[in-house]
């Protein structure tokens, strides 16, 4: 007496054989979960307790991102407004918004505006603004056209190998010094030769060690 | 049909076991950040400021001519280091930073801010700011005046003495004469001798 059909034969065979396309598809799942906006957040604008546009801010009046961001060339945190930089204009101008009702409650009562953090890196990321700015790394090459942001996100990943693309081959993305801070900058035709000259004259290293970053 | 079972239930543990690993401990690390809240503190905040009668390594504000701008209570009329031309730029880049959204990139108080409604600064150009000792404009800078708060926190000491470098050459930009120019720059200008 046969106990198995002779069918199951071929579902063994199948099943085996699909297990391994299961796997390999939930591993690529998993990768493209990782790499999706869902999960990266790129490109999706984040609710903040005031919808602060940069673009408004920086294209329609041309105030610098080192007005706000003080910081940015001398820490490793680019630094955040103090809410007398908010007042220093909007105690006159739109001083009785109901939108910047929290910058002045904030104001009045010294509780700090709680802002989302938009750039979140991972703990054991060590990353520092002030070298970047300083050896001709802008604004606008990790954190895009923020002077075009009515509401703020990300525009990168902030994934290792986004990282490492430029610090594999800085000379593709530096520029010169004077012309961090402007968002509108374009790499010239000629970037590859400008990209050597300036990777030597600011002295950059290709730091691609692993303890470069995970100190 | 038990074998088939099997071929699914061990892919399956398989998944639940690695997403099990994801864990986010070495993600968010028990560490503050910059200005990150805290349960801790009572106010709430990570950042501390620096401890009441103490003073950081470098912070010492031990002359008044340098850090007030003021000896004893008259403004100083002469900077307090020598100011060179790189001073000079340093306060230029300053200045368009920090000063030019309201004091106009020319100094004449016409800025976007005021464009956009803020109570108009006076221009640099009058002659009660021309005469006005190079102390008070630090001081300003420093303590704030009328409507403009003060820009100590964002504006450290030695760059609030380049913009005040920056703002006496605006003035001589907008009242020097052609016989002050050197030849080259008169020929810039296309004056004819």
């Amino acid at each position: 007496m046969q106990v198995f059909h002779p069918s199951t034969n071929t579902i063994s065979r199948v099943s085996i054989f699909g297990a391994v396309f299961f796997i390999a598809g939930l591993l690529w799942l998993l990768n493209a979960f990782h790499r999706s906006s869902y999960y990266t957040e790129v490109g999706v604008p984040i609710d903040q307790p005031i919808p602060f546009s940069h673009k408004h801010h920086v294209q329609g009046i041309g105030i610098d991102c080192r007005y706000c961001h003080s910081s940015v060339e001398f820490s490793s945190f680019a630094g955040m407004p103090a809410t007398e930089t908010c007042m220093s204009c909007h105690s006159q101008i739109w001083a009785d918004s109901p939108m910047l009702e929290p910058v002045r409650a904030s104001f009045r009562t010294g509780e700090p505006i709680q802002w989302i953090r938009v750039h979140d890196l991972p703990g054991f990321v060590y990353f520092d603004h002030s070298i970047h700015v300083n050896k001709g790394i802008g604004c606008a090459s990790c954190h895009g056209r923020v002077d075009l942001m009515p509401l703020m996100w990300k525009v990168n990943t902030l994934h290792m190998e986004w990282c490492l693309e430029c610090h594999r081959e800085p000379q593709r993305f530096v520029r010169p010094r004077e012309e961090v801070f402007n968002m509108s900058w374009q790499p010239p035709a000629d970037q590859a030769a400008l990209g050597e000259k300036l990777v030597r004259e600011y002295k950059i290293r290709k730091l691609t060690d692993c303890s470069s970053c995970h100190r | 049909m038990v074998k088939q079972r099997r071929s699914i239930v061990v892919p399956a543990s398989l998944c639940v076991a690695l997403l099990a690993a994801c864990r986010q401990d070495m993600h968010d690390q028990p560490k503050y950040k910059p200005l990150t809240a805290s349960d801790f503190f009572t106010d709430g905040m990570a950042s501390r400021g620096a401890v009441d009668g103490t003073i950081a390594r470098g912070q010492l504000a031990d002359d008044s001519r340098m850090f007030e701008g003021r000896a004893g209570n008259d403004p100083i009329a002469a900077f307090p280091f020598k100011v060179t031309k790189a001073d000079a730029e340093r306060g230029r880049q300053r200045y368009d930073i920090y000063c030019a959204p309201c004091h106009g990139a020319l100094g004449d108080g016409r800025g976007m801010v005021v464009e956009r409604g803020f109570r108009q600064p006076p221009s640099y150009h009058i002659d009660r700011l021309r005469e006005a000792p190079v102390g008070h404009y630090f001081d300003v800078i420093t303590n704030g005046f009328g409507a403009m708060p003060s820009y100590a926190s964002r504006v450290p000491v030695r760059d609030r003495w380049a913009i005040v470098a920056y703002v006496r050459a605006l003035q001589l930009s907008q009242n020097a004469r052609v016989q002050d120019l050197t030849p080259e720059d008169r020929q810039k200008l296309g004056v004819v001798e």
